[in-house]
């Protein structure tokens, strides 16, 4: 190894390789360096300008007076971003892991194959779409709602809770499975009582992943929830509020007031998702072990 | 008895399920583009998607105005393509960087960062990008630019406060997560004993890169890339706030533009129905641009053998 070494400091054509190489390396870690600016600037600015307005009338009050206004705070969009979100929780937590469920059990069904290509597509499927979609199919029968919001958030997760799931059936290993036979149980009962428990950690990764991801929907909400001025409990009719409708409304306003809200709201949707996706990651990373 | 019924129950429910998910692709296009047809029929798809004026009409119940989405599609390209233009290499190198320089002390965290990055809702990055990011760190960039190649009309100042730019740079940050992870997959796919090989021979760690993972990266690194611009297409609220809503077709990135997806969210709610039916032909031909890229860009990822695919998800 020495050797080598010093045979390669005597050639200059050497030098300039390891300069190269050196030079590459660097740059390398530049474009590294150069990802991580991004996160640590948006935390770091939504933390500071999000703090001073962030206090418990904003997380406890609404605001249905004019937005030059100071105080109120986003409650409804708060009710609103939890009510929708557990609703297309609801909706494509059971269908999603179903849905891999099938891909992984019955790989020679002939559907197999369109269902997990077509569900890999749906995940590259604007979100802005999905809000038409339901918009079309329904906004313009029902009406504005929770429930329209709620399924556009839920056709958003149903991919990634299809993908997800069956990354993680997949590896279950396959001696649990067979013992469950061996113990003379049926298909059903293996996946039903073995391989799901088995996975299921994993399978709550991905939902909570899923879910972080919806909560920050803001686009197909416009199309479907509309908005609202205050709490909204109506499952359906009524106009319903979310976090980043309000955050998205009051960014482009022209008031300070309206803009302080905005980061107090996007400060609090941030901590939600990110306190989401990490936990649900800490949760997958304890049972990979 | 009831076992074996289970069993046939339990085919039953877990392919229905399956096929749902089918068949709501299937309506959310059928549904779609039956609503836009009558826009379609009266612009003719050529007008529409070639034509620059954008004059929308107050009926309840027939197409009155003109409805040509040229604008707004050339806005979508040219700035998803400033996105990939600047996300790509960037990514290509932080993917380098995790799977061939980066030990596992800085490999962990520094996926759990980036991925972090992905998590972070889409109007916060606007937030941010408008109020933030665009009037400290990019306008200076943008007027220095202007300023030297100002002569260029690509670079043409003044620099306005909304602009196609500013979009375009803050979508770059947001397909990052998005490439550096499939093209890091890639990288990792390539064969230990392939590196192994050439290190042998007397190569630096950057010729290995360059003469053995890059090349045999390639199609993973077009498929990235096409997901990643395919994202940046329909990614709809942080640029619906940055780029100002243009009404023309302008050469120059720092003046104000609109895009498909900004369009829709920002004239949804002021729009009488036809103009709602036309936004919805906005939206469907939208989805035929993006499927397409995503297909073949699942198709030329797929072709490299079998990656684990959580990060094309």
């Amino acid at each position: 190894m020495t050797a080598a070494a010093s045979l390669r400091v005597r050639s200059s054509r050497a030098r300039g390789r390891a300069r190269l190489n050196r030079l590459m390396t660097g740059l390398l870690v530049i474009a590294a360096l150069l990802a991580i600016m991004p996160l640590v600037l948006i935390i770091g600015v939504t933390v500071i300008r999000g703090l001073p307005a962030m206090n418990l009338a904003f997380l406890t009050e609404t605001f249905n007076f004019s937005r030059r206004e100071v105080g109120g705070g986003y409650l409804h969009g708060l009710v609103g971003s939890l009510y929708m979100g557990g609703l297309a929780a609801l909706i494509a937590i059971p269908l999603g892991i179903t849905t891999a469920v099938f891909l992984t059990e019955f790989p020679r069904s002939p559907s197999t194959g369109p269902v997990r290509f077509f569900s890999d597509v749906m995940t590259g499927v604007p979100s802005v779409f999905v809000g038409l979609f339901v918009y079309t199919l329904l906004v313009r029968h029902i009406g504005f709602g929770t429930f329209v919001g709620g399924l556009s958030l839920a056709i958003i997760m149903l991919p990634i809770v299809v993908r997800s799931s069956e990354e993680i059936l997949r590896l279950v290993p396959g001696d649990l499975r067979r013992a469950s036979y061996a113990l003379g149980a049926r298909h059903w009962q293996t996946v039903l009582w073995v391989v799901i428990p088995a996975a299921a950690p994993g399978l709550v990764t991905g939902s909570m992943l899923a879910v972080a991801r919806a909560l920050g929907e803001t686009a197909p909400l416009v199309l479907t929830a509309l908005a609202a001025q205050t709490v909204v409990l109506d499952f359906q009719g009524e106009g319903q509020s979310a976090l980043p409708l309000l955050i998205f409304r009051e960014a482009r306003g022209a008031f300070s007031a309206g803009q302080q809200r905005a980061w107090a709201g996007a400060l609090e949707l941030m901590l939600l998702v990110l306190v989401l996706s990490i936990v649900a990651r800490f949760i997958g990373r304890r049972i990979r072990g | 008895m009831t076992a074996i019924r289970g069993d046939t129950a339990f085919r039953w429910i877990a392919t229905a399920s399956g096929l749902a998910v089918l068949a709501m692709l299937a309506l959310m296009i059928g549904s779609t583009t039956l609503d836009a047809l009558p826009v379609f029929a009266s612009q003719g798809v050529w007008q529409f998607l070639t034509g620059t004026t954008w004059d929308p009409g107050i009926s309840r119940t027939e197409i009155t105005g003109t409805y040509q989405a040229g604008v707004f599609l050339y806005g979508t390209l040219l700035t998803s393509a400033i996105a990939v233009v600047l996300a790509v290499p960037v990514s290509v190198g932080i993917a380098l960087f995790l799977s061939e320089v980066a030990g596992p002390r800085v490999r962990g965290p520094l996926i759990a960062l980036i991925d972090l990055l992905a998590a972070i809702p889409s109007v916060i990055y606007g937030l941010w990008g408008l109020h933030f990011f665009a009037p400290t760190v990019l306008k200076p960039i943008a007027q220095a630019l202007s300023g030297a190649l100002g002569a260029v009309p690509t670079f043409a100042g003044p620099v306005i406060a909304f602009n196609v730019f500013y979009a375009g740079i803050v979508l770059a940050i947001m397909i990052v997560p998005i490439i550096s992870a499939i093209a890091r997959e890639v990288f990792v796919a390539v064969p230990d004993a392939q590196r192994d090989a050439a290190y042998a021979v007397g190569a630096t760690r950057w010729e290995v890169m360059r003469s053995v993972v890059l090349p045999r990266s390639r199609p993973g690194i077009i498929g990235a890339t096409m997901l990643g611009f395919g994202r940046a297409l329909g990614e709809t609220i942080a640029v619906a706030l940055l780029i100002g809503g243009g009404t023309v077709i302008g050469a120059s990135i720092f003046k104000p533009g609109e895009t498909v997806a900004a369009k829709i969210v920002n004239t949804f709610q002021e729009s009488a129905p036809e103009a709602v039916r036309a936004l919805i032909a906005l939206g469907v031909t939208l989805f035929a641009i993006t499927i397409a890229i995503n297909i073949a860009a699942r198709v030329i990822v797929r072709r490299m053998g079998d990656l684990s695919g959580e990060a094309v998800a």
